[in-house]
């Protein structure tokens, strides 16, 4: 149970010359892992190639312990897979096309019928799945395709930007869904999605992607870094002197005239020696608290855009 | 919209094995087409030509028998055969059309094709919804035709006096099924609009047809009827009833159009049947 759910080693995937994924090395352990990365960084591309639908050029790939190129089905029985795009079999109910889905993994037809209703309930449209999705709105055609994901019980399930296009209390809702399927029913998931509170709210563990390679991974929370050490500030008087006695102390200041200044107090220091070196350079602190580090922080630095 | 239920459950059931999808799929395919009361209307007017030969049947075996205008014969079938050319037409756009072109227009591939099944398992199955129904038109009433011919006249001296009329009825059903089925399915996977692949078909079948019959009358060459799969296919029935064509050697030519024909078909699906739309 220990061993990552999806290893890449050294996986390269083009479209012709354009080379989408470049030799990506990376794990991807048990439990809710967000993919994250700007449009066109890779993220699609990466769950597509897992499912054995785009071949890569060079490199292996391990899904729940099987090789993709060499057992592509049994990969496929055991992972769902919402697709970003609006996606159903034209003429269906919600039901129908939930069930035909379960038989096509495999389920008896029995089965597959109990399952439907099951998963149905279970993300929201139980009232509305004898509905032909065709008539359904956006959010609830993204809880469809969540539906069909679900229904054969997958052990892995990729998510593909699945609040794309949803109001807010849908996005909350398929949020709440996708984390309660990570957390309650132990089932590992991969959600690909550039909205980071998303990835936040819902995951555990991160893989940013960039120009397709991996800019950073790692746990969430120590991609964030300790918390509490760095403190966000505003003064009145002179900043200048401020900053010269910040930086004397030996501590980092970040920031422009005018603007919050963030500095960084070690371990070992106190922040009462910011009143104290504020005191000093004759500045009034107007408003001091601690700086919570977000994911945007880690994103943006792995991206390249702070230094 | 609230979520009425937090409740998911591990599913603990047993699961087929792989392999088994282009069953589900014309499983599926062939009940969504019978719910539609336009096609059964289509399916049962095509058996209007066996009921007709039927009662040919029976009066030339039992009420008049012997006479030669309605005893039964090989040409009773091949023309039975070639006659249902019409249905096969005309099932083949309504039933056929919509296969892959309506999944192409909805994204249905990916999800098809994140399900453990194979490309394979896809086209086989929506091949076998599009023959079941043409075999349904053509094999099927062939044969029961055969059966009443047995019961009418009492005995099995017709079938043992024809003994290559069973494989030959088998073999031109299963040329027709197979040039309309992978035809029409090859088209389909070229666009996302039926209505567009049912265009492309019937312009195939008809435009060849009328551009062969005019060339052949003009230039009197029998080798422009390779312009037409439809003619080139009532060739081969013709020749596999005993009709030889008029110059042999079209004939080889015929049957090498045709495999090359069912070949381009199997390589058009083999390009176009992907989960991803690769634009390199």
């Amino acid at each position: 149970m220990n061993e990552p759910a999806v290893v890449l080693d050294g996986v390269t995937v083009s479209y012709g010359r354009h080379e989408a994924l470049r030799n990506v090395s990376v794990e991807f352990p048990r439990g809710a892992i967000g993919l994250l990365g700007p449009n066109g960084a890779g993220k699609s591309t990466l769950i597509k190639a897992l499912l054995g639908l785009l071949p890569p050029s060079s490199g292996r790939m391990r899904v729940l312990g099987y090789d993709i190129s060499e057992a592509p089905l049994a990969v496929r029985a055991r992972v769902g897979y919402m697709p970003e795009s609006d996606a159903h079999i034209p003429g269906m109910t919600a039901f129908s096309f939930v069930s035909y889905c379960a038989k096509l993994s495999g389920l008896p037809p029995a089965d597959a019928m109990q399952r439907a209703h099951e998963v149905l309930f279970y993300v929201g449209l139980g009232e509305a799945r004898y509905r032909n999705v065709e008539t359904y709105s956006t959010g609830m055609k993204q809880r469809v395709k969540l539906a069909q994901a679900l229904v054969h019980d997958p052990e892995l399930l990729f998510l593909d930007e699945p609040t794309d296009g949803m109001d807010p209390t849908g996005r909350d809702e398929m949020l709440a869904l996708v984390r309660d399927i990570a957390a309650r029913k132990g089932m590992t998931l991969i959600l690909s999605s550039h909205l980071l509170p998303d990835v936040e709210f819902a995951c555990d563990h991160v893989v940013v992607l960039h120009k397709g390679a991996v800019a950073t991974e790692g746990p969430i929370a120590a991609l964030k870094g300790p918390s509490g050490r760095v403190f966000e500030l505003r003064v009145k008087g002179e900043e200048a002197r401020f900053a010269d006695a910040i930086r004397a102390e030996g501590l980092e200041y970040r920031g422009d005239p005018g603007d919050v200044i963030r500095v960084f107090v070690p371990e070992d220091r106190s922040p009462q020696l910011l009143f104290q070196l504020a005191a000093r350079s004759g500045v009034q602190v107007r408003h001091l608290r601690p700086s919570v580090p977000s994911l945007e922080d880690v994103f943006a630095r792995a991206l390249g855009d702070e230094p | 919209m609230p979520i009425h239920d937090q409740g998911y459950r591990h599913y603990t059931g047993g699961r087929a094995l792989h392999g088994r999808g282009w069953w589900v799929i014309a499983h599926h395919g062939v009940l969504d087409r019978l719910r539609e009361r336009r096609f059964l209307a289509l399916l049962l007017f095509a058996w209007s030509l066996f009921v007709f030969r039927a009662v040919e049947l029976y009066i030339g075996t039992t009420v008049i028998r012997g006479a030669f205008f309605f005893a039964p014969s090989e040409e009773t079938f091949r023309t039975f055969l070639e006659q249902q050319r019409l249905f096969v037409f005309f099932i083949t756009i309504y039933a056929g059309a919509g296969l892959i072109a309506t999944d192409r227009q909805s994204n249905a591939l990916q999800i098809y094709l994140s399900k453990p099944i194979t490309r394979n398992n896809y086209i086989g199955g929506k091949l076998l919804t599009l023959a079941l129904f043409l075999v349904a038109v053509t094999w099927f009433p062939a044969m029961l035709l055969l059966v009443l011919q047995i019961l009418f006249s009492g005995s099995l001296d017709f079938v043992i006096s024809h003994p290559r009329l069973v494989p030959a009825i088998t073999l031109a059903s299963m040329l027709q099924v197979a040039l309309a089925s992978m035809m029409m399915l090859a088209l389909s996977s070229l666009s996302r609009s039926r209505r567009f692949a049912a265009m492309m078909y019937a312009g195939i079948v008809i435009f060849a047809g009328v551009l062969d019959g005019a060339l052949e009358r003009v230039s009197g060459n029998p080798l422009w009827v390779l312009i037409s799969p439809q003619n080139t296919l009532l060739l081969l029935i013709d020749s596999i009833f005993g009709v030889p064509p008029d110059d042999t050697a079209v004939l080889g030519l015929a049957v090498a159009a045709f495999a090359i024909l069912l070949a381009a078909c199997l390589f058009t699906l083999e390009r176009r049947v992907h989960a991803v739309d690769v634009v390199a």
